[in-house]
């Protein structure tokens, strides 16, 4: 029983940086109904940018928050440069550009960093709290990974709901032809909410990176966790990619806890191919069901 | 080798006797021009030289398959590198437990099981589209190299080390000091041609033809009594078979089959030469791989002129990689095959429209 509960803790911590992860690529997949495959690869980067920060002596608030602007400055310019001319064609084009993307920022992180996985240190313990006479699997650290990812949830749900330019990107996302003839500027809030999606995705690289290490390739297994996440809640909707994040992180903690560890990608496909089956639009999503 | 396949057009009407006969004719005529030029090749060059043959060989031979699945069928797979693992650790496990049986048969079994394996996640990838088949097979290309370190497992596949093979020697009756990597280049060489063969034929009948209208328009190809589920799970069964064989080929060329081989940057790669090559087009395919096997020694070479570390040189091609399926997007979306086509028209002459074929 203590350990299904240590399992379930440590699954809700996993599970809320997945749901970072999801929720970066529910941003871009809103906006501009594109899979950012490229996100664990600017993630990757944010988080070496961090790593250098601290490596060099600065601390670990700084880093996080160069981390997070350098992870609005790639968002934007990756929107702009290379996004913009493959909208409206087939949607391979768009994979094919995101898949390119990843290619080059792991090669480029391989070139300065070289492959080696370094280690990164978490901003709080990561010994488990005292519960009576044993220690839980749940850290302070734990504690700051899930409530950093709900303070950003909430503030994208306040900027989503409450003000004009949540309203602006929530319009040019629903109905760019007629946002347009309102005078909404289509194509900068899709900057903005790719630019957003990278920041989102530099902070779940932070909280991710003390369990994963940093590592040109260290971020591919979590760019499937939380691709999985974004697709159980839908895909389009960021409350689906957080319970998407959650339900996948115990659902994969507790595989890894009572089957290995070395199966657990493979179990978050079962997963994704089950939903998909099930459920295509996901949980909480609103596409309509494709049959063939 | 079957260098027209990338001119393809779509049409859906049937071929008369007489032009289906004069493109089998067309396909065999450079199955024999490429085998021989293959043959004069082998003899004539070193055993390092042989070697880089065999392993443009079988990467050809994989990404052809990933050729016909994104090109003909329209669908993107980033699991190509995890097929050609089913296909080395059962060829490695067939050369260590059965040791009596030939090559030719442990490599047909080895892509007949990969071929299935590819057919249950056809199955369930005929119901997902782009990006959604895009992150399920990343996540089947992620997760099936760590199966080989699975604890229940791991005595059968040797964990993170992998399998290791006794070397097959090249057949008495060639000689004693016949070299064996040119043996393993004519294996290899063989299995391509006759691969391309197999897949030109197949793109220019009926099979390539369901594939393209149902990748051009699913209604549409379904309206004309096309199966859409069908033939797309049929393209995934093909491309796993390519897979297969060619995971088969790089165990017995290595003598092993370990997970570090089939990372996940073995996908990228081959979805690399498809795209550089040209969606869809066979030929593309090869210079692609040719391109692929060469590209690492050239940026060693340009490291040591330049002085440049290891890490640079090492990671400099894979960068390329990523420009280049970027830049061949935006700006050629046709690839190799589609710039030489298109310049081979321009050459003969403006007698019809160009079109630009794949996407």
């Amino acid at each position: 029983m203590s350990r299904f509960v240590d399992l379930t803790l440590a699954g809700t911590a996993n599970g809320m940086v997945y749901a970072a992860l999801a929720l970066s690529l529910v941003l871009i997949w809103r906006s501009t109904r594109v899979v950012n495959f490229a996100q664990g690869g600017m993630a990757m980067i944010t988080t070496f940018i961090a790593y250098s920060i601290v490596h060099r002596g600065g601390s670990y608030w700084l880093a996080l928050l160069v981390a997070v602007l350098a992870g609005l400055l790639i968002g934007a310019v990756a929107e702009r440069v290379l996004i913009r001319p493959v909208e409206n064609k087939p949607p391979l084009n768009a994979v094919i550009v995101t898949l390119g993307l990843l290619v080059f920022l792991q090669a480029l992180a391989g070139m300065i960093y070289g492959g080696t996985p370094r280690s990164f240190s978490p901003a709080f313990d990561i010994r488990g709290y005292q519960a009576g006479d044993r220690r839980l699997l749940f850290s302070p650290a734990d504690l700051f990974t899930v409530l950093a990812v709900l303070v950003v949830m909430a503030g994208l749900a306040v900027l989503f709901r409450r003000s004009a330019l949540g309203l602006r990107m929530r319009a040019a996302a629903f109905a760019p032809e007629v946002a347009r003839l309102l005078g909404v500027r289509v194509a900068r809030t899709l900057t903005i909410g790719w630019a957003l999606a990278a920041a989102v995705g530099a902070l779940a690289g932070i909280l991710v990176a003390p369990s994963t290490f940093v590592g040109p390739n260290q971020f591919d297994a979590t760019l499937v966790f939380g691709f999985t996440a974004a697709v159980i809640g839908g895909l389009d909707s960021p409350l689906g990619a957080v319970v998407g994040g959650l339900l996948l992180g115990l659902a994969l903690s507790y595989l890894s806890g009572y089957a290995g560890s070395n199966v657990v990608t493979l179990g978050a496909l079962v997963v994704l191919i089950a939903v998909l089956m099930v459920r295509p639009a996901g949980l909480f999503g609103s596409t309509g069901e494709r049959r063939v | 080798m079957a260098a027209e396949a990338g001119a393809d057009s779509i049409d859906l009407g049937r071929p008369g006797r007489r032009s289906r006969w004069a493109t089998l004719r067309k396909h065999l005529a450079w199955t024999v021009v490429g085998g021989l030029a293959l043959y004069l090749l082998t003899i004539s060059v070193d055993p390092y030289r042989n070697l880089q043959i065999a392993t443009i060989a079988y990467t050809a031979i994989a990404a052809a398959g990933l050729t016909v699945l994104t090109g003909s069928s329209g669908q993107i797979s980033l699991g190509q590198g995890a097929f050609m693992a089913v296909g080395a650790y059962t060829t490695a496990l067939l050369l260590i437990h059965r040791e009596d049986w030939p090559l030719g048969v442990v490599l047909i079994v080895s892509t007949l099981f990969t071929a299935v394996a590819g057919a249950l996640v056809g199955a369930a990838a005929a119901r997902l589209r782009g990006p959604y088949l895009a992150g399920a097979t990343l996540a089947f290309a992620v997760g099936l190299p760590a199966l080989a370190d699975y604890r229940g497992l791991r005595e059968q596949l040797g964990g993170g080390n992998g399998l290791s093979v006794a070397t097959k020697p090249p057949p008495l009756r060639l000689g004693e000091t016949f070299p064996l990597e040119r043996w393993q280049a004519w294996i290899c060489g063989l299995c391509l041609v006759l691969t391309l063969l197999l897949l030109a034929n197949l793109q220019s009948g009926r099979i390539g033809r369901h594939m393209r209208a149902v990748r051009d328009d699913e209604v549409a190809a379904s309206l004309a009594g096309v199966s859409v589920a069908r033939t797309q799970i049929l393209a995934f069964v093909i491309s796993a078979a390519c897979a297969g064989l060619a995971g088969g080929l790089l165990a017995f060329v290595n003598s092993l089959a370990a997970p570090g081989a089939f990372q996940l940057t073995v996908s990228f790669q081959l979805l690399a030469v498809v795209v550089i090559g040209g969606l869809g087009s066979l030929a593309g395919a090869v210079y692609g791989s040719i391109l692929l096997v060469l590209l690492p020694g050239w940026s060693a070479d340009l490291a040591q002129q330049l002085d440049l570390s290891r890490d640079i040189y090492a990671n400099l091609p894979l960068a390329l990689y990523g420009v280049v399926l970027v830049a061949v997007i935006l700006g050629f979306p046709a690839g190799l095959q589609g710039a030489l086509v298109r310049l081979a028209r321009l050459l003969r002459g403006p007698s019809r429209p160009p079109t630009i074929t794949g996407r």
